[in-house]
């Protein structure tokens, strides 16, 4: 049995403590008056040498208009021309009241940050747990004869899906109901009534209708989670193989529910913070991204408690087939990232590359330096089998590829949130301390409900002597 | 030349196999060459066979791959006739990066795994019109055979090793060229 470390649970709440801090002070220091953003505007533009700082915003504002009304005009023929003269006299007053527009529009970026910071990291936290009940059911469904050695540890990683899930759908929620539509515009009927293509979408992109959504997928995954976890324990002191073959059933038929579940999630709790734009292969590309996180943590886990003496059957070849796992999803998310750019790239369509125009302009380092960090340098430190043995390189190569992830999380909500006011900074980091320190106590805590090995699990005898 | 003789140790069992290669290794004689039908798991290593570095040679053909296609379509499509083809910004390599990938990615792809091959027929020395060489046409279906260079003072004492390790027959060969 694993115990919990006084020190580590120290750790965690110091984490979550000083977090939640942050967090405070993130959303306390976010609210400006409108004065005080056009004070800062004026000195910016000072700064920046005036005029074409102000004509790049400009332009910036009117290009989703003129891409909208592109849009309608492809979808609605008879009311083209009255929507386009709606557009075209909408961007007058824009130009006219712009002082004040802007000064609006910066001040909600601003309020936005420390929503989307929290917002980022709960996402992150929750889909790592996600990524391994995927995977968990994965190896069960697929019989694998070299992980049931790793199953409690994966059990314990899942153990924070269902306070995880719940805490981004309630941020998701309450940013649409006690917030100022912080994250997503969708829920600002303001926003919706002057908005032709929002309001063909409403009758899927509403708050009702979302949160349902939300809880059907959070308590699906957390009741195959619940009797997984209840089988696999019950087979530990069973005379027969019966809960290994319920097992079975559930995490077969659990995988066909996630692949659905998962992709209605990404365009929910994602893709909808940019409501007029979409992506075919986006659910897939959020698949990809927490599978390699959850995978990546099932290591730096791994490594962890056998350097604690925890997990003496773990041993090389079993680090070994992680790292593969690692570099292989790693090179698949690229593949993916990749796929979703250069088709939109290519083809060039107004509607569909302001997506990317934006995180280009203005998250350059954060855009390409993920692939860098995502795809790079997996690829150079994990292509050598001697390496992939080595728990400090595992442990190095899965730091970086959790951090790129993160990054990943960061591009998809930030853009469409908090725009060029972007930073990282006290609200950020805070959040990703005040998660980690969740997360961390919530996994060590579940690991020590149940003995580390998984006896009479019907594989175990080929998992302890995995060799590769 | 004095006549270089061999000793064929015949085996029925790659566990046989596997156990009587140990065991000469422990007495310290050379096994020269090890014929099985089917790949033996581990025997390279109870023969203590230094590992391949043939993927070592593969990543380098991946690289000179990645790098003749940058090169080509940096030749070709930018310096040498930078034409506006519907749109795509020809100006430089980077700006136009995307649309080379899915080449770059396949000649990657291509000289890595080609010459990797290549290495390894050259290598393995295998070709076309090799004549085989094969010491008995039952290592290719059900047997296994172990050759064991001898002089003359040591092969009675090899004989009676193979003897106590199962081997099916054992013959003594001149290899005289």
């Amino acid at each position: 049995m694993y115990t919990l470390s006084n020190k580590l649970r120290t750790f965690s709440f110091a984490l979550i403590i000083l977090g939640f801090i942050g967090v405070v002070y993130g959303f306390m220091s976010s609210h400006k008056s409108l004065d005080e953003v056009k004070t800062m505007l004026a000195t910016e533009a000072a700064h920046h040498g005036g005029g074409s700082h102000e004509v790049a915003q400009a332009t910036h504002e009117v290009d989703p208009h003129e891409g909208h009304g592109n849009a309608m005009s492809h979808g609605e023929d008879t009311h083209a021309d009255a929507a386009h003269g709606e557009t075209a006299h909408a961007e007058a007053d824009a130009h006219e009241h712009h002082g004040d527009a802007h000064a609006e529009h910066v001040q909600h970026q601003l309020a936005n940050r420390p929503w989307s910071a929290l917002y980022v990291a709960a996402f992150f936290f929750m889909m790592i747990s996600l990524g391994v009940l995927a995977f968990y059911a994965i190896q069960i469904a697929a019989q694998a004869g070299w992980s049931p050695v790793l199953f409690r540890v994966m059990e314990g990683i899942t153990a924070y899906l269902l306070p995880g899930a719940i805490i981004v759908l309630l941020i998701a929620v309450a940013s649409g109901t006690i917030g100022h539509y912080n994250l997503f515009v969708w829920m600002d009927p303001e926003v919706v009534a002057d908005d032709k293509l929002i309001q063909g979408k409403s009758g899927w992109l509403n708050i009702g209708w979302f949160a349902v959504r939300g809880l059907v997928f959070i308590a699906g995954w957390s009741t195959y989670r619940y009797f997984s976890r209840k089988f696999s324990i019950a087979q530990d002191n069973a005379d027969d193989n019966s809960n290994f073959k319920k097992n079975f059933r559930i995490s077969a038929g659990f995988l066909v529910f996630f692949i659905y579940s998962e992709s209605i999630m990404s365009w929910d709790w994602i893709m909808s913070v940019d409501p007029h734009w979409y992506s075919t292969l986006f659910g897939w590309y959020v698949f990809a991204s927490m599978f390699v996180s959850g995978i990546t943590v099932i290591a730096l886990i791994a490594v962890y408690l056998k350097s604690k003496g925890y997990l003496e059957l773990v041993n090389d070849s079993h680090i070994h087939d992680l790292a593969k796992f690692m570099f292989g999803i790693s090179v698949f998310w690229t593949y993916l990232w990749f796929s979703q750019f250069m088709l939109i790239w290519y083809s060039n369509i107004p509607e569909e590359v302001t997506y990317f125009i934006t995180r280009i302009e203005d998250y350059n380092l954060p855009f390409f330096g993920m692939v860098v960090l995502n795809f790079l340098f997996p690829l150079l430190i994990l292509m050598n089998s001697d390496y992939k043995r080595v728990p400090w390189f595992v442990v190095m190569a899965g730091v970086v590829i959790l951090f790129g992830h993160y990054i990943d999380i960061f591009n998809m909500i930030m853009p469409a949130t908090v725009g060029d006011r972007w930073s990282v900074g006290i609200p950020e980091i805070s959040s990703i301390l005040l998660f980690a320190g969740l997360f961390i106590f919530v996994v060590f805590t579940a690991l020590t409900k149940a003995p580390l090995h998984a006896k009479r699990n019907p594989l175990m005898k080929e998992s302890e002597h995995f060799h590769y | 030349m004095e006549s270089s003789k061999v000793i064929h140790a015949i085996y029925t069992d790659d566990d046989v196999l596997m156990a009587a290669v140990k065991d000469v290794r422990t007495a310290k004689y050379h096994i020269d060459e090890v014929f099985t039908p089917f790949p033996v798991h581990g025997l390279d290593k109870a023969m203590g066979l230094a590992p391949t570095r043939l993927a070592i040679t593969a990543f380098i053909y991946g690289c000179i791959g990645l790098t003749v296609a940058t090169v080509m379509m940096n030749f070709i499509m930018i310096e040498d006739w930078p034409q506006d083809i519907g749109g795509k910004p020809s100006f430089s390599y980077l700006e136009n990066l995307p649309a080379f990938v899915p080449i770059m990615f396949e000649l990657t792809v291509f000289f890595a795994a080609h010459l990797m091959v290549i290495t390894f027929y050259l290598r393995s020395k295998i070709w076309p019109f090799k004549d085989a060489e094969n010491p008995d046409p039952r290592t290719t279906d059900d047997h296994f055979l172990m050759e064991i260079s001898v002089n003359n003072d040591n092969e009675d004492a090899i004989t009676e090793l193979l003897k106590t390790t199962g081997a099916v027959e054992i013959n003594l060969v001149d290899k005289a060229h």
